[in-house]
């Protein structure tokens, strides 16, 4: 990879849900990213191509794709990790509908996100004095193994759960109603556990650990979906002695 | 298509089934090492409310637990839902049942 000497094939996904791969000679460079790639077929060879990006540094979460069949996030995928004789394939996000191109719509996805609990219910308002939180404390601590979600949909496209069932709420949303059901200023725990224990909720996952093992930051959903399956459990014997 | 309740209920019946197929394994290799013949051992459970006791929570066990583990990968794998999912959960738990339940009555029943 010296200079421009040598070109990849590289296919990108063109169009809506009946599109087609098509294929592009792309210069290789050093240090090169599969967004760099994407963004020179879109300057240098089509204008057209749809795809979304924003802070290029792992920060955003807007740019994953899939490569070669799995779900990544682009900004942070070296072309040399994952080029294969030469050649790399670049898809929408699996599990997502195909707006255009590689942009998925991310709508379902958000939309689940807010249906697992996801959104926070403050236990106290601006005028009461702040509650001290201990960041030892046992409820922070899982609280904040995963606070570090950025949201890209990587362990949701890579999940065969959502993939056979679309009313599966997915690994990042799930992973966010765990983490506010350990957050000791969350005013409505039991609310969480009622989201989750519907048809779509944490008891459809299957612990195949797809979400684990692709999510980029190095979180654990399925670490997270466990505990919402153990609390789920607690809560249905409570609420049958209560 | 699975929610709390379909969950537990499958969690729990896993758990019965647990000691329940230890203990049948246990019975059989005594059957088989004592050389009881089929008369003998339909002589020891024909009859007995602990054998239909036994075997009969085990079948109704497995017919639920059964049911929902199909009723799963139906969803997953034909895409049924609803009405139709429900109504052949239901019959495939309730056939499991009738077929098991005539193996119990058939091996602990009064002995025809």
């Amino acid at each position: 990879m010296d200079g421009q000497s040598q070109t990849m094939d590289v296919s990108v996904w063109r169009g809506g849900e009946d599109g087609d791969y098509q294929t592009y000679q792309v210069p290789a460079y050093e240090s090169q990213t599969i967004l760099d790639v994407v963004s020179w077929i879109q300057q240098y060879e089509d204008p057209t191509l749809t795809y979304r990006f924003a802070c290029r540094v792992g920060m955003c979460g807007s740019c994953a794709m899939m490569v070669n069949g799995e779900p990544r996030w682009t900004c942070r995928t070296h072309v040399r990790k994952v080029l294969t004789d030469g050649a790399i394939k670049v898809g929408p996000l699996r599990n997502l509908p195909v707006i255009k191109d590689l942009a998925a719509d991310m709508d379902p996805f958000f939309d689940k996100w807010v249906a697992a609990g996801g959104v926070h219910t403050p236990s106290a308002s601006r005028n009461e004095p702040i509650a001290p939180v201990d960041p030892d404390g046992d409820d922070r601590v899982t609280a904040s193994a995963g606070i570090e979600c950025i949201n890209c949909s990587v362990c949701y496209a890579a999940c065969d759960t959502v993939a056979g069932n679309d009313d599966y709420l997915g690994p990042a949303a799930l992973q966010r109603a765990w983490t506010l059901y350990n957050d000791t200023k969350h005013d409505n725990r039991a609310g969480i556990l009622d989201a989750v224990s519907g048809t779509g909720g944490c008891h459809n996952c299957h612990s195949m650990g797809s979400c684990t093992f692709y999510c980029p930051n190095e979180l654990d959903p399925m670490a997270a979906i466990a505990g919402l399956k153990r609390e789920t459990a607690r809560s249905f014997f409570r609420n049958r002695k209560g | 298509m699975l929610n709390l309740r379909l969950y537990m209920a499958q969690r729990i019946t896993a758990l019965i089934m647990a000691p329940l197929t230890l203990g049948h394994i246990a019975v059989m290799i005594y059957a088989v090492q004592g050389g009881l013949s089929t008369g003998e051992i339909l002589g020891r459970t024909q009859g007995s409310i602990f054998w239909f006791a036994f075997y009969g929570t085990f079948v109704l066990a497995v017919s639920v637990h059964a049911a929902i583990g199909l009723r799963v990968i139906i969803h997953e794998t034909f895409g049924m839902r609803g009405a139709a999912l429900t109504t052949l959960s239901w019959s495939i738990g309730l056939v499991l049942f009738a077929m098991g339940g005539r193996a119990v009555m058939a091996v602990t029943g009064g002995g025809v």
